[in-house]
C-alpha cells in the first residue's frame, strides 16, 4: 500500500487529493482558513504550511500527495510561520473582540490562542472603513477579513451569485461587491452562506435579538414564536447535545423561561403548504400551464430566481412559505383576541436561514398592509439569547408547545432537508396513505445529498418528472437546461443552501461532514417517530380549513401578488 | 446613464473579440483606448453581455493599474517615481506639475479635462532620469523650469 509518513506516523493514501486530507486522516487538526472541502483549493491563508525531510516549506492543501513523503506538522520553523501569520492577520485586524459579533465563535481568536500569539508588534494602519448594514440579512464589516476568500468562493461557485469578490491589489485588497455598492444593491439573496464559511465577523448575521428583548419586555405585546423544522436538530450544538439530536422541547421550555407567551410548531404551516401547494400542482398539471411549477419556500431562491431568471418567476408557486402561511395564521388566530385584550401580537419565527430575514418585508407577504412576521431570529441568535439568560439547556427536561398549532406530520418536519418538499407533497398526492406508500416515496431518489436528482412518478393516471435540486449554482444549471429545452419536468424543488435549511445561513457554523450527517438523518428521525405522516392526515389542518381558514385561504395561504 | 452611442461602440467591440468570457481583459482595453478611461456603467454592460458576474469583472478592473474608472485629460502626464528619478530628485517635478496645473495627491485630472497627472513606479528609462511621458512621447532629464515651459507649450496647442 501507498503511504506517506506524517510527523513519525505512516497514513495510507486512500484517494485523498491533497496532503492536508491526510494530516486530518492522521488525526491532526491543521489550522486552516480558506479551505474548505467543498469549495476550490485557494492556498491563500498559508496556515496548513509543514515542513518536509529536506526543510522545504509548503502549503500542505495545495500539495498532492506523492507515496513515500515525509513531512512534519510542528516543526520549530513550522511553529513560527504560524505564529508569525496570525500575528500579521491581528495587525491589520479590529482587536476589540469582547463587542465582536463572533466573540468565542471566532476562528481567527481561536487559532491565535492556539498558535500561541500572546502580543501583536505592529499597529494597525489601515484606515477604518463603515459597516455594510444595507441587507436585512447580513452585516458586511471590512475591518474584520482577513482576506481568505471563503466567502467570494461560495457565494460564486456554490450560490453562482458572485455579489462580492476581491478588489484591487496587494495591500489595498479588499473584498466587496462591484464599486463597493452597497449588499442590498447587489444580487445578494441573503442567504448567509458567505456568512457561515466566514472565520471572522467580516460577515455576520444581522441580528435582531435586541428588537425581541424590548418585545418581551412590553406587557402590551404577545409575543408568539414559531420554530421551523431545521432548527430543532442544531440548537443544541452549543450545549454539548449529540449532533441532529431532535431539540425541539428543550426549546420550547428554553422560549418560555425567556418570556414568549405562545411557542408554534413551523412544521405544521409545512402541512398547511403541502395541501396548498399540491392543490395548485394539480391546477397547473389540469391546465398544463406554467409548468414546472417551482417550490415557493425559500426565499435565497425566489430572489434568486427573479433578479437572474426572471421568465420563470411566473413558475414559483404562488404559495407562501411555512413562515409566512405561519404568522398569517397566527394574526389571525389572535385578532379578536388582542382587541378584547388591547394587545397586540408580535409574531417571531425562529429560522435556521438569514433569508428569511428578507422574505418578511416583501410587499407579497403582508397582508391587508400589515407585516405578518415581525421578527426572524435565526438558530445563531436563539443560542446567544438562551446563553444570555444562563439557561442550562442540555438539562431541560423538555415541554410540548402549544395548541393549536403544534400538532404537524413527519411531512412536515422534513421540509428541512432537501428533497424534503417534494416527499411531503408526493405523499399528499398519493391515494393510498399506508407504509408502504410512504417507503416507495422515500425511495424514489428525492432524499441524499447529490446537487441534483431526478425521479418520474405516476401520479393518478399521469407521469410526473420531478427535479430536486439544492444549492443555487446548481439551480442556475437546471434552469438553463430547461431554457435550452434539454430537460423537461413538472415538479421542481429548490433549496438555496446545499442539503436544505439544515445547513442553512442561520444555523451554527464550522459544520463538518459529522455535523451534516448528523442533521440530515436527525430530520429524518423525526419523520419517522411521528405519528401522524401524511400533511393531509393532520386533525388540525383539517380543522383549520373548516374555521379559521374558510374563504381566506387565498388571502392567508398564499402571497399577495 | 451613458448615452447610447457608448454602448453601440462597446458592442462593437464586443463583437470584435466575441462575447465569452476570455475576451473581458481585452474588451476593457479597448474600451479605454477608445475614451481614455472605462466608464463604470461600460464594465457593468460588458460583465452582462460576457456572463461574468458584475463584482469579478470589478476584481480584473481594478487589479490592473492601468484600467482607469476616472474620465482623464486629453494629456495623460505620468511622472516617473523610481528609485533613479526619486533621487535625481523626481519629487521637485512632481510638485512643479501640480503647481502648475493645480492638482494635488487626491485631485488629478484639471477641471477643464486637458490634463491628468499621475506617477508611476518605473518607466524603464532609469538612464534618462528624471523622466517623465505625455501621453506615449518620453521627455528625459526633467527640472522644474522645463515643466513650466512644456505645460505653456501644451496649453498653446504646440507639438511636443
Amino acid at each position: 500500500m501507498e503511504y506517506i509518513t506524517i510527523d513519525s506516523k505512516c497514513v495510507p493514501i486512500e484517494g485523498e487529493k491533497n496532503v492536508l486530507s491526510l494530516i486530518r486522516k492522521a488525526g491532526i487538526d491543521l489550522p486552516t482558513f480558506c479551505y474548505h472541502s467543498e469549495l476550490s483549493i485557494y492556498g491563500a491563508c498559508r496556515m496548513c504550511v509543514v515542513e518536509d525531510e529536506r526543510g522545504r516549506v509548503f502549503a500542505s492543501c495545495s500539495e498532492q500527495p506523492r507515496p513515500g513523503m515525509v513531512i512534519y506538522t510542528n516543526t520549530k520553523k513550522i511553529q513560527k510561520y504560524r505564529r508569525l501569520i496570525i500575528e500579521l492577520l491581528l495587525s491589520s485586524h479590529c482587536r476589540d473582540c469582547t463587542t465582536c459579533q463572533k466573540n468565542g465563535m471566532c476562528e481567527l481568536q481561536d487559532l491565535a490562542y492556539r498558535v500561541g500569539v500572546h502580543a501583536v508588534r505592529f499597529l494597525n494602519t489601515k484606515k477604518q472603513q463603515p459597516l455594510d448594514l444595507s441587507s436585512p440579512s447580513i452585516v458586511r464589516d471590512p475591518n474584520k477579513c482577513i482576506l481568505c476568500g471563503d466567502c467570494v468562493r461560495t457565494c460564486d461557485e456554490i450560490q453562482g451569485v458572485g455579489a462580492i469578490d476581491f478588489a484591487n491589489r496587494g495591500s489595498r485588497t479588499e473584498v466587496m461587491p462591484a464599486f463597493n455598492k452597497k449588499l442590498s444593491e447587489t444580487d445578494c439573496v441573503g442567504c448567509g452562506q458567505c456568512a457561515s464559511v466566514c472565520p471572522t465577523a467580516a460577515i455576520s448575521i444581522k441580528t435582531n435579538v435586541t428588537q425581541v428583548w424590548d418585545a418581551i419586555g412590553d406587557k402590551n405585546i404577545r409575543v408568539v414564536a414559531q420554530v421551523a423544522p431545521a432548527v430543532r436538530l442544531a440548537v443544541g450544538d452549543h450545549f454539548g447535545i449529540p449532533k441532529g439530536e431532535n431539540s425541539f422541547g428543550k426549546l420550547v421550555e428554553a422560549l418560555r423561561i425567556m418570556g414568549f407567551d405562545e411557542v408554534y410548531d413551523t412544521n405544521f404551516a409545512a402541512d398547511l403548504t403541502v395541501m396548498e401547494e399540491s392543490k395548485e400542482f394539480l391546477e397547473r398539471l389540469e391546465s398544463g400551464e406554467k409548468l414546472p411549477l417551482f417550490t415557493s419556500c425559500c426565499p435565497g431562491w425566489v430572489k434568486y430566481c427573479e433578479t437572474k431568471y426572471p421568465e420563470f418567476a411566473g413558475n414559483i408557486s404562488t404559495c407562501r412559505s411555512p413562515q409566512g402561511m405561519m404568522s398569517a395564521v397566527i394574526k389571525e388566530y389572535f385578532k379578536e383576541r388582542d382587541a378584547a385584550e388591547g394587545k397586540q401580537t408580535m409574531v417571531v419565527s425562529i429560522m435556521p436561514c438569514t433569508a428569511k430575514k428578507g422574505e418578511i418585508l416583501r410587499p407579497d407577504n403582508y397582508t391587508d398592509g400589515r407585516q405578518d412576521t415581525d421578527c426572524v431570529l435565526t438558530t445563531v441568535e436563539i443560542i446567544r439569547m438562551i446563553k444570555e439568560v444562563g439557561i442550562r439547556f442540555e438539562k431541560l427536561a423538555g415541554e410540548a408547545a402549544d395548541m393549536p398549532f403544534s400538532i404537524a406530520s413527519g411531512g412536515g418536519a422534513i421540509f428541512g432537508a432537501t428533497g424534503g418538499v417534494t416527499e411531503a407533497v408526493l405523499r399528499r398526492l398519493m391515494s393510498e396513505k399506508n407504509y408502504k406508500t410512504l417507503n416507495t416515496i422515500s425511495f424514489s431518489g428525492i432524499r441524499g445529498e447529490e446537487g441534483l436528482k431526478e425521479t418520474t412518478v405516476q401520479v393518478g393516471e399521469r407521469e410526473v418528472r420531478i427535479a430536486v435540486v439544492h444549492g443555487l449554482a446548481n439551480a442556475g444549471r437546471l434552469l438553463d437546461s430547461i431554457k435550452a429545452g434539454e430537460k423537461t419536468y413538472d415538479f421542481v424543488e429548490v433549496m438555496a443552501c446545499r442539503r436544505g435549511c439544515i445547513m442553512g445561513g442561520g444555523q451554527p457554523a464550522q459544520a463538518g461532514p459529522r455535523t451534516r450527517r448528523g442533521r440530515m438523518e436527525g430530520i429524518y428521525r423525526v419523520d419517522a417517530a411521528s405519528n401522524i405522516r401524511f400533511p393531509d392526515e393532520n386533525p388540525i389542518v383539517e380543522q383549520l380549513y373548516g374555521g379559521l381558514l374558510q374563504g381566506k385561504e387565498h388571502k392567508l395561504l398564499h402571497r399577495n401578488m | 446613464m451613458l448615452e447610447q452611442s457608448y454602448y453601440d461602440k462597446t458592442d462593437e467591440i464586443i463583437a470584435r473579440h466575441g462575447a465569452a468570457k476570455k475576451s473581458l481583459i481585452p474588451v476593457i482595453q479597448d474600451i479605454q483606448a477608445e475614451y481614455r478611461y472605462l466608464p463604470p456603467e461600460l464594465l457593468s454592460y460588458v460583465a452582462k453581455k460576457l456572463g461574468i458576474g458584475e463584482a469579478k469583472a470589478y476584481s480584473v478592473a481594478t487589479f490592473y493599474e492601468n484600467f482607469s474608472f476616472e474620465a482623464k485629460g486629453k494629456y495623460i502626464i505620468r511622472v516617473c517615481d523610481g528609485t533613479a528619478c526619486h533621487v535625481r530628485k523626481s519629487t521637485a517635478i512632481l510638485n512643479k506639475l501640480r503647481e502648475e496645473l493645480g492638482l494635488s495627491s487626491e485631485k488629478h485630472t484639471t477641471d477643464d479635462m486637458m490634463f491628468t497627472l499621475e506617477t508611476v513606479s518605473c518607466l524603464g528609462a532609469c538612464g534618462l532620469a528624471p523622466a517623465m511621458t505625455v501621453n506615449d512621447t518620453v521627455h528625459p532629464a526633467m527640472t522644474p523650469e522645463k515643466v513650466t515651459e512644456l505645460i505653456q507649450k501644451l496649453r498653446n496647442g504646440e507639438e511636443v
